[in-house]
């Protein structure tokens, strides 16, 4: 049942070009035009190139953003056109309904990474060691999951109609926000003293630290920043699905 | 044995508007019922409350003796609700495969689309159906997981003549494999071309329980529109009238036999102008039904 459904869940994404050729190909059209040109520069003070370091960041912000859309744009939707009620009628478990969802963006998260990896490799001329390599996926991967929370927040308490403006608007300038496009020092004073409290900074550091690249803060530290954001993010989601179900379903 | 379906005093309010006041209602495995009311009659609430997609403020509603929300009673019913929408961008034979999915003796799944009458559309994408086709998929969607209970909330609802026509073709078909069906409709013809009984709700209470041809017998098929300035309410002693509305010479009457009353009303000398004979509404036959 949840195998059939996350394929479904899968499928339906799948065939969403805005979703999908914006998640797949968005990521490697930025590494084309920041990364590229400067890919074998080294960072002050380091052998670690900024191929590599820019490897860091986008591939951060392409597994966040799955997340974040899929969840806020699916969600929203099928709130909008009231499939939910449909779908609560059905004996199929609300639970299985959620898991195949977070399965569906967490293996489509996985294949940005499988685009944005070879390009690197390939345009970018990043060579990292294989369990760099290994520890950067894992870890991108593990800490999207506090986003899903976001996704489903925003899902939640934006209409169908508002979903994608809400998560632009708050997930763009927050990936600038968070250093993610260029390097936090190239940003205006007050933002660089709000980026520290950004989720997607703290998840950026995980990244540039796996490929070596300096940090400011230990990967203990930041692990502990997502989880709290992690747990703030899913009891706001909760306190909304819950609001919802009282209005509709009681 | 458990009823199919039951309401027991069930109440519903939404803030100040009480939809649902006090419905009692009882049917058994393999009946074919229509709900039939107008608009806002509390219908959809008490179709919501037997599935527990609402909770009753009072009373109490059960699937097969069971919790409505119990997942043994949902396996065994199929819903298509009004306006809810299924994902574009799955194709028709794989939603319904989905759907069969989450039941346990679910049908073959090109019997479910042929018996909706979308096997041409099978592959098409659900967001490409026209809206009759939708209303089609949201049925196959209903019966593929062989339900002993179907639900269906104004199934016909915004489909022409024909399309209403075959699609009553289609829940009769499996109405005849024994199943039970509980179908809300505004129209009489069609809970009488389907239904064994008919259960008139108006303004949250049930008005009247009893086979179709009871009902049609009470409502009025006619609504009879004349001016006739010396009538008195006497001259329409004994003639076959359910309802009759005087106002400044203005005469309204509902009947099931216009051509004797009027017949009766020149024989007893009234003298008529504007004379006016139209097929009697839902409007018109709540009138009637709630006069009695």
């Amino acid at each position: 049942m949840l195998l059939r459904q996350t394929w479904a869940e899968f499928v339906k994404l799948w065939r969403v070009p805005a979703f999908s050729a914006t998640s797949l190909l968005l990521p490697i059209v930025f590494y084309a035009f920041i990364g590229i040109g400067q890919a074998s520069q080294k960072l002050q003070g380091t052998n670690v190139t900024f191929g590599a370091y820019f490897l860091g960041s986008m591939a951060v912000y392409s597994v966040a953003n799955v997340m974040v859309f899929s969840f806020g744009i699916s969600v929203a939707n099928e709130r909008g056109m009231k499939t939910d009620l449909l779908m609560r009628a059905t004996p199929l478990p609300p639970i299985v309904y959620l898991l195949a969802k977070c399965i569906t963006a967490i293996a489509f998260a996985a294949l940005t990474l499988v685009v944005l990896f070879p390009f690197a490799y390939i345009a970018g001329a990043v060579r990292l060691e294989a369990d760099q390599w290994f520890t950067l996926a894992y870890r991108v991967l593990l800490g999207s999951i506090p986003f899903i929370g976001l996704g489903f927040a925003v899902g939640y308490l934006s209409g169908p109609n508002s979903a994608v403006a809400v998560i632009n608007l708050i997930y763009l300038p927050m990936a600038f926000a968070s250093g993610l496009f260029f390097p936090k020092q190239l940003l205006p004073e007050i933002v660089q003293q709000i980026s520290p409290y950004l989720p997607l900074y703290r998840f950026g550091q995980l990244g540039w630290d796996a490929v070596g690249a300096p940090t400011s803060e230990n990967v203990t530290t930041n692990w502990l920043y997502l989880v709290g954001y992690g747990v703030a993010f899913f009891a706001i989601a909760a306190w909304a699905y819950r609001r919802e179900e009282g209005r509709k379903f009681s | 044995m458990a009823p199919a379906a039951e309401l027991v005093e069930a109440t519903k309010r939404y803030g100040a508007v009480e939809a649902l006041k006090g419905v009692s209602l009882r049917i058994e495995l393999g009946e074919v019922v229509a709900m039939l009311g107008p608009n806002g009659a509390g219908k959809t609430t008490s179709i919501s409350l037997l599935l527990g997609l609402r909770k009753p403020t009072s009373g109490k509603a059960s699937l097969f003796g069971l919790d409505p929300n119990d997942l043994d009673a949902r396996s065994r019913v199929g819903v298509m609700l009004q306006e809810s929408g299924v994902p574009n961008m799955l194709k028709v034979r794989e939603i319904v495969e989905l759907f069969r999915g989450y039941y346990p003796s679910p049908m073959p799944r090109d019997r479910a689309i042929a018996m909706a009458g979308l096997e041409e559309k099978a592959g098409a994408l659900v967001k490409d159906l026209s809206g009759g086709q939708r209303q089609r998929l949201y049925f196959a969607l209903a019966v593929c997981g062989n339900p002993d209970v179907l639900f269906l909330d104004e199934p016909t609802v915004g489909m022409d003549v024909e399309g209403r026509r075959s699609f009553i073709d289609r829940i009769k078909e499996f109405a005849q494999l024994g199943r039970t069906v509980v179908l809300t409709t505004h129209y009489l013809e069609e809970a009488d071309q389907l239904a064994k009984r008919v259960i008139v709700i108006d303004r949250g209470v049930v008005i009247a329980d009893a086979p179709p041809a009871v009902i049609k017998s009470k409502v009025a098929g006619k609504r009879v529109r004349f001016v006739a300035p010396d009538l008195h309410e006497k001259n329409l002693d004994g003639l076959p009238v359910t309802a009759v509305t005087i106002k400044d010479g203005r005469v309204q009457l509902l009947t099931n036999e216009p051509e004797s009353v009027l017949r009766d009303l020149f024989l007893r000398g009234v003298e008529i102008s504007d004379l006016e004979v139209s097929g009697a509404d839902l409007e018109d036959a709540f009138i009637a039904l709630t006069s009695h």
